[in-house]
């Protein structure tokens, strides 16, 4: 394993940063959010970067993807989470795209990715109901089998661009009780589908959610994803896949919070000096350095590993979550207590990243999840 | 006043709490009992106040301030009602028992209050502290501005005098319900030439004066309750300086300490709240996320954390009450306020803090739906409570503080 960019993803990387500097400012996260814009995110941009090949990192090329791995997503998806950038990368790419790429027939793949990696179709995944917390395997919903299809019945909630996507995938039980590992299936809907009612949800980081509501939604056998009953390993690797993107974007935001806040160090006056010659400061400031480098090898490392098939990949999935929602969650708290009572004002930008580190840490396990699958997957 | 001439006309304080029990029985309104939210939930008062939608309110404040119970301990000239600190503390112990909420909380009460009966003018003390005790003039607090915040001594708002007035000209920021406040407390620079603590004059100003401009700024947790303040030869008399012209600095250190301690002590009962019943203690809160295995809270790491975090809670109220006492049997207080104030605001983010890796993805709302109220205001608290250690002098400064005056480290 290489913790080292190739000369392709440097390029990428400075392709994506010019990009987000001409295109995406953070300010879009405000505008966004004042406007309560209904989808949350730019479709003009979403093309945008469907166009410079972003959309299709990760699809084979047979598929209209650039052939690509997780690493080459991590370095876009790093640069957009600098500025917070809410195109649905994680929810239409990682997870919808990621779940029919894993578990879909040729035919299902050839059906949906084309259109999923030119941008065109938006798919997400509703995993997430009440009370499930981060527990993949929690799922109340119900699939019945009815003629060659299904029957849905349920709740989801805070389903990433659940409102704009053109179709979802949402995890279902065929059998086995609320938190059984066994009886699982994944089901795609698409939006207008009778009975399907999705609602925005309104969360603190102003990313787009839905809660779902599934009354006696029909799924035709064509759109049933994988074997029912035995879908949960795949859906752990497409939630171990989408981890890896969701950490890249957070060191993205981790980095570019402590770099706004250094610059402050060195501006903002108090007794006649700049502030960040204080020892006090200075000290957590290098801390803060200290947490960003290791969380960079985290996310390299992951990814590296996810794309190689390594046998430590979840090992290390967990090891950049954790790093990643714990150094995010300090540098949004310092960020903020280091720029003193501005900071704490919803008209100055940097109260944004400790919202998304908060929203971030909460997705897909915090680090006390990840410190304890560690340590099942160490044996201990 | 010594405790001794205080209590000279009070009865004993068995006799004591027998008057406070009926007297609340027969004036405390019954809609309120029960009510006794967080310690700062509660009425400002002032010009502004709206009551129409809660006359309850109303009446309780002004039952309370005819005997001058919402500021126990203040003398009666000033329309206090005299109370020894161990009277003042019946009369909370009978409160809290019927879950009452405080009549009266505010700037006015627990800041300039306590600094004018120290610095103020016997004209001062009778215009001003009778109003707060009514509950009819709400204050703020007019310290930081733009280049003067941890280093407040370096503010620039200008006040030159003309006669019988101070022309006032400058800017102040953060000022907590600057748009709700009546009257300001603030520091201005009556000697540009003196050493920079020696220049400052504490001052006393209508909010109604001509050349005051209010502008209400969010803050990240959403709501707006602070303010920016422009003072535009703004005229204040002379009268109203508390203390010595150029003398200010002493008293808005004092001041200062009023405040750390009023902070601390909205944090040292469980984060400012106190459970009513089991439901709402942390534990309870936790029960409802995590559940429970063998009569454990399911999640052994989050367990531990609460455990810490109540423990931590105990030991700082125990810590509070160790210097209540020591003030009570008549030892000086020393400078501990600045270890309040640092401990109680960190232990209040943590409390936050834990509270939302308890709730999970629940603490996430903004809006509903799909949120409860008491998740929603989670997410808010959490936000809030961020701002804990940087009002009032930032963590970094009481800790600067600490090291200095109290463990008097060099420069
Ligand atoms: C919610 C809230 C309500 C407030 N209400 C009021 C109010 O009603 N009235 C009022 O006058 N003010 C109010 N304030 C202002 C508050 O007192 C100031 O924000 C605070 O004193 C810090 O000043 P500053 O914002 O200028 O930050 P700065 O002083 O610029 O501090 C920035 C950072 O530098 C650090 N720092 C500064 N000096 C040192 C040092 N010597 N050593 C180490 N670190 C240092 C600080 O700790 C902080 O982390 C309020 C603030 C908040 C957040």
């Amino acid at each position: 394993m290489q913790l080292v960019r190739t000369e392709d993803q440097e390029l990428l990387a400075k392709t994506a940063a010019d990009f987000v500097a001409e295109h995406s400012p953070l300010s879009r996260v405000r505008t966004l959010r004042d406007a309560r814009d209904p989808i949350g995110y730019s479709p003009d941009l979403w093309r945008q970067m469907a166009e410079l090949g972003w959309v299709g990192i990760p699809f084979p090329e047979e598929l209209g993807g650039a052939g690509m791995g997780l690493s080459e997503l991590a370095v876009v998806m790093e640069e957009l989470g600098r500025v917070l950038a809410p195109e649905p990368f994680l929810s239409s790419v990682l997870l919808g795209g990621g779940a029919v790429m894993l578990a879909g027939t040729d035919e299902q793949k050839k059906a949906w990715i084309p259109e999923v990696a030119g941008g065109r179709t938006q798919l997400t995944l509703a995993w997430q109901e009440p009370g499930s917390r981060h527990h993949l395997q929690r799922v109340a919903t119900r699939a019945e089998k009815e003629g060659g299809g299904y029957r849905l019945v349920g709740e989801k909630i805070q389903v990433l661009d659940g409102t704009s996507a053109d179709a979802l995938v949402v995890t279902a039980r065929v059998s086995g009780a609320d938190d059984d590992p066994a009886g699982i299936g994944l089901f795609l809907v698409r939006r207008d589908a009778p009975g399907l009612v999705a609602e925005r949800q309104w969360r603190v980081d102003s990313r787009a959610c839905a809660r779902l509501e599934l009354r006696d939604v029909r799924v035709a056998e064509e759109d049933v994803l994988g074997e029912p009953g035995a879908a949960l390993p795949v859906l752990e690797e497409v939630v171990d896949r989408a981890t890896v993107g969701l950490c890249a974007e957070m060191l993205g935001g981790l980095s570019e919070a402590f770099d706004r806040t250094l610059a402050y160090l060195k501006v903002r006056e108090q007794f006649g000096v700049p502030i960040g010659s204080f020892q006090a400061l200075k000290h957590r400031a290098a801390r803060m350095f200290v947490e960003r480098e290791l969380s960079r090898s985290a996310v390299m490392a992951a990814a590296a590993a996810m794309d190689q098939g390594n046998p430590e990949a979840r090992k290390l999935v967990s090891l950049a979550k954790a790093r990643c929602s714990d150094a995010f969650v300090l540098i949004g708290n310092e960020a903020i207590q280091m720029h003193g009572g501005i900071g704490m004002t919803d008209e100055h930008d940097i109260g944004f990243f400790l919202k998304r580190a908060r929203a971030a840490e909460m997705t897909f396990g915090d680090a006390a999840a990840h410190r304890d699958r560690w340590a099942r997957l160490s044996g201990y | 006043m010594s405790e001794a001439a205080a209590s000279r006309d009070l009865p004993d304080l068995d006799t004591f709490r027998e008057e406070i029990r009926r007297f609340l029985e027969a004036e405390a309104p019954p809609s309120l009992r029960g009510a006794r939210g967080g310690e700062l939930d509660g009425i400002w008062g002032g010009r502004k106040e709206r009551w129409d939608d809660k006359p309850d309110r109303k009446r309780w404040l002004d039952v309370m301030a005819a005997r001058g119970y919402t500021a126990p301990t203040w003398p009666r000239e000033y329309g206090g009602a005299g109370l020894t600190p161990a009277h003042a503390k019946v009369l909370h112990q009978e409160m809290r028992r019927l879950e009452l909420p405080p009549p009266l909380i505010g700037f006015g009460l627990t800041m300039i209050g306590p600094t004018l009966l120290q610095f103020g003018t016997e004209e001062q003390k009778r215009k001003h502290l009778p109003r707060i005790v009514r509950g009819e003039i709400r204050w703020c607090q007019g310290y930081s501005e733009p280049d003067a915040g941890s280093d407040l001594a370096s503010l620039k708002t200008r006040a030159v005098r003309e006669g019988d007035h101070f022309i006032v000209t400058g800017q102040k920021v953060w000022t907590s319900y600057g748009d709700q406040a009546d009257w300001m407390f603030l520091l201005v620079r009556t000697n540009p030439e003196a050493k920079k603590q020696e220049g400052i004059t504490f001052l006393l100003m209508d909010m109604d004066s001509p050349g005051v401009a209010v502008r209400p700024i969010k803050l990240i947790s959403g709501s707006s309750p602070f303010c920016e303040t422009y003072l535009d030869r703004v005229r204040v008399p002379v009268s109203n300086v508390v203390g010595r012209i150029d003398g200010g600095w002493t008293v808005a250190k004092a001041l200062l300490g009023h405040e750390r301690s009023m902070i601390a002590d909205a944090f040292g009962t469980g984060g400012g709240r106190r459970a009513r019943n089991e439901a709402e203690t942390l534990a309870g809160f936790a029960r409802r996320y995590l559940g429970e295995r063998e009569g454990r809270l399911a999640d052994p790491v989050l367990r531990d954390r609460l455990a810490q975090n109540e423990m931590d809670a105990r030991v700082f109220e125990l810590t509070l009450q160790r210097t209540r006492d020591a003030a009570r049997a008549g030892q000086a207080p020393g400078p501990e306020a600045s270890l309040f104030k640092l401990y109680g605001t960190e232990l209040n983010q943590r409390r936050q803090e834990l509270m939302v890796s308890i709730a999970g993805p629940a603490a996430l709302g903004w809006e509903g739906p799909g949120f409860s109220e008491e998740e929603l205001a989670l997410t808010r608290n959490w936000l809030r409570s961020r701002g804990n250690t940087i009002e009032g002098g930032t963590s970094e400064i009481q800790l600067n503080i600490i090291a200095k005056r109290v463990l008097g480290l060099p420069d």
